[in-house]
């Protein structure tokens, strides 16, 4: 921690640090307010509330940011004896992650909507806040490992969340703390039953937590409305039809509605044509991918050299060679043929455990036919 | 801690304590129950009744106990639509109800037909008359809803008038008086409300507690069956305590208005006059700063303890979050379902923009606010704004924090 831990606002002495800790109403952040409880620090929990969820309900969605959500956080900080507020974030919720996210499957991409809330809303735009407010640091309930200013996958592997942590850089990484990433789940679970939080129990969320039923389809035609088109091969020859071009995800194998000797596979989406163009399996492979906005977690901009990298969320990591564009742009020349990368999906280079860290897939070069 | 929400919750009063700790320590029996401990129980019911009356000038028959102002709105509303012939339904509003009138008279009209209109308010939140007129139906018009002081700017409304176009076009008046009831005040015959919802805890009394007072005569329904306590408009066994701390509330509000109101109407001058020296750029929501009375303080035609102020470029969260770091208990505008502070309808429909709504911090007094808790908010103010860079808009902000 870097100077004295001075909070203006009450005109108090400099105490132990002050820690805004992001309270969702799960599991996860409940411990991690807790642990920095006994850690000594003063904690205040907010939670943020990023949609407009109906109130009256019993049975609610189980994406997160409910009204029962916040109950829980709110019964959790009590439990704690820390201050807590809720936070309407909901314009910015729906501008910066909501928006982008229709944006980005109309542009044919396939979207990390929870990298995008961490940029935009959870951390970089809560560190912003919590700083102006004099907090010294911001906490949340991501699995993943800050040391050193650094950031590095979390201590379990199962759980690891440092793929959609990427963006953040030396600014950021100095003043957050994550708790839980030297924990693993069934830790962080015993830690909530012993304390007697209410969340010990809690169900994880998997899902895009505004699209609390999963059907990201459903929702992206209900946005954009059908839109007819043609289901082709690389050839351009057209296989059959489909709904929306928007339905589709590089890889996708299911509901294509083809009849083919063999498995199809969604290679590429071009919402302009409205074509969704399929094929092979071994026609997905990739070689090379392009990063856009890509940025490093010590701030000092890409360089050169080799890195694993991650192309899904949980996806297999392989070898790569960075070859920095510039203009936050970048190469990746992958060591080994890379079956179904989506643009969109965050690409997050590694060395170990540490994040050195990435971008924004925008363009891909598929591996020559196989054998040639 | 100075505590300046009194428009949220007032502290409970002593004098309510003390009315209600004997029905609380000692076995209490059933009010309804025909034997001795029934009897006195309904006694202390009974006097709850006479208490309450008095406050607003009615007749102790005139008052139906409810759970609360929140209960009393939806009775007189939805009791009053149920009440009427299906073409008949039709109910005003004004714009800056409270959400206990406002969401019972949609839900009324969704589920057994009619229209809801709302009549506009000025940029002081004053309902305008000639605007509540037209939206009158003669004939079919069921009811029409104006508060006699608003919750969240404090701004009083012209109910005399608006209950005498009411009875001219054949409907009746609800008139929500849960902020006014202690001080000023209301008085049912000077105007000539058919229903005054009232709500204990503003008064220093205890949650859980409310009545409706209904003028005699009037046709209304029920909405919650069983017994038949409270001649039938409202079932359910009464809290004989808390009723007792409602009636002591009530009883110690009305004797003490005259003093109190310039009191805290003091209180509120030497509030708005310190966070004024702190924030010249601040405005104020309600009746003009303009007509400030130097006095007595009083902004003219508005709850006394109430200040609304927007501090330009602050959020309100922020602002809050400091406050309550430094002991300071007071409210923004509005708080939706989840806790989080929202554009409040009232500031809205006054023509405030939503992040000027958002920005917008609600200071309340009443019976035991002191100039020491006025003074100890202002410098928590103070630092708070030191804290709190201006920010140029919300729409900046959304975007301010980048991307790493």
């Amino acid at each position: 921690m870097s100077g004295a831990a001075t909070f203006q606002g009450d005109g108090r002495p400099a105490g132990p640090p002050r820690v805004l800790v992001s309270m969702s109403g799960g599991v996860d952040s409940s411990v991690a307010a807790a642990l920095l409880v006994e850690q000594g620090c003063d904690v205040t929990g907010v939670h943020l509330k990023l949609a407009d969820t109906p109130a009256n309900a019993m049975v609610q969605g189980k994406g997160c940011c409910t009204v029962a959500d916040a109950d829980d956080a709110r019964r959790v900080a009590e439990v704690l004896g820390i201050p807590f507020y809720v936070w309407d974030f909901v314009e910015e919720f729906q501008q910066a992650v909501v928006a982008d996210f229709a944006a980005e499957y109309a542009r044919g991409h396939t979207p990390n909507p929870c990298a995008r809330c961490n940029e935009q809303v959870k951390v970089v735009g809560l560190l912003a806040r919590a700083r102006a407010l004099g907090f010294d640091a911001l906490a949340t309930g991501h699995y993943a490992r800050v040391v050193d200013g650094r950031l590095y996958r979390a201590a379990d592997p199962a759980k690891d969340q440092s793929y959609v942590l990427y963006m953040l850089g030396p600014s950021e990484l100095a003043h957050l703390r994550l708790p839980v990433g030297e924990l693993t789940k069934p830790e962080v679970r015993a830690i909530a039953a012993r304390l007697g939080l209410r969340t010990a129990a809690k169900p994880e969320s998997y899902d895009v937590c505004f699209i609390p039923d999963g059907d990201t389809a459903g929702w992206l035609e209900r946005r954009f409305g059908r839109q007819p088109g043609a289901v082709v091969d690389s050839a351009g020859q057209v296989l059959g039809s489909h709904q929306g071009a928007y339905r589709y995800t590089v890889g996708q194998r299911r509901g294509l509605g083809i009849a083919a000797p063999t498995p199809r596979y969604v290679l590429r989406v071009e919402p302009a044509s409205r074509q969704v163009v399929v094929g092979e399996r071994s026609e997905l492979a990739v070689r090379t991918v392009e990063l856009e906005r890509a940025s490093t977690t010590d701030g000092r901009g890409l360089r050169a050299g080799p890195a694993r990298v991650r192309l899904r969320a949980h996806g297999d990591e392989v070898g790569c060679e960075v070859v920095p564009l510039g203009d936050g742009r970048a190469r990746l020349d992958l060591d080994e043929p890379y079956g179904a990368v989506a643009p969109g999906q965050a690409g997050v280079l590694y060395d170990g455990d540490l994040v050195l860290g990435g971008g924004t897939v925008t363009a891909q070069v598929h591996d020559p036919v196989p054998g040639g | 801690m100075p505590y300046l929400d009194y428009a949220a919750s007032a502290p409970l009063r002593p004098e309510a304590l003390a009315a209600m700790l004997p029905f609380l320590e000692q076995p209490v029996a059933n009010p309804s129950s025909q034997h001795g401990p029934g009897r006195a129980a309904r006694g202390a019911v009974e006097t709850a009744r006479e208490q309450v009356a008095a406050l607003v000038g009615a007749a102790p028959s005139q008052v139906v106990f409810t759970s609360g102002g929140t209960e009393a709105d939806n009775l007189a509303v939805k009791g009053t639509v149920l009440a009427r012939e299906p073409g008949a339904r039709y109910l005003v509003a004004s714009a800056v109800e409270h959400h206990a009138v406002l969401d019972a008279a949609e839900s009324a009209v969704a589920d057994l037909g009619g229209e809801l209109t709302l009549a506009p308010v000025d940029q002081t939140g004053r309902v305008d008359l000639a605007g509540l007129e037209a939206s009158l139906r003669p004939g079919r018009t069921a009811l029409v809803a104006l508060m006699a002081a608003n919750n969240e700017v404090g701004t009083a409304q012209p109910v005399a008038e608006a209950a005498a176009l009411a009875r001219r076009a054949g409907a009746v008046l609800l008139c929500d008086a849960v902020q006014a009831a202690g001080t000023p005040g209301l008085d049912l015959d000077a105007v000539g409300a058919d229903l005054v919802a009232l709500a204990a805890h503003k008064l220093g009394g205890p949650t859980g507690v409310g009545a409706l007072v209904v003028r005699q005569g009037l046709d209304l329904r029920p909405l919650v069956h069983g017994g038949g306590q409270e001649r039938g408009l409202r079932s359910g066994t009464l809290p004989v305590a808390a009723l007792a701390g409602f009636g002591a509330a009530a009883a110690v509000a009305l004797p003490e208005r005259a003093a109190h109101a310039p009191r805290v109407a003091r209180l509120r001058g030497r509030l708005l006059a310190g966070l004024r020296a702190a924030e010249p750029a601040l405005t104020v929501n309600g009746n003009p700063t303009g007509g400030l009375d130097q006095r007595d303080g009083s902004l003219g035609g508005s709850l006394p303890g109430l200040l609304s102020v927007r501090f330009p470029g602050r959020r309100a969260e922020d602002l809050l979050l400091l406050l309550d770091r430094a002991g300071v208990a007071c409210s923004a505008g509005s708080a939706c379902a989840s806790g989080a502070v929202t554009a409040s309808h009232v500031l809205l429909a006054m023509g405030r923009t939503p992040s000027e709504a958002r920005e917008t911090i609600r200071f309340s007094l009443g019976w035991g606010s002191t100039e020491a808790d006025v003074d100890d908010a202002v410098d928590a103010v103070g630092r708070a704004l030191a804290v709190l860079p201006a920010r140029p808009s919300q729409a900046a902000a959304a975007h301010a924090g980048g991307a790493g």
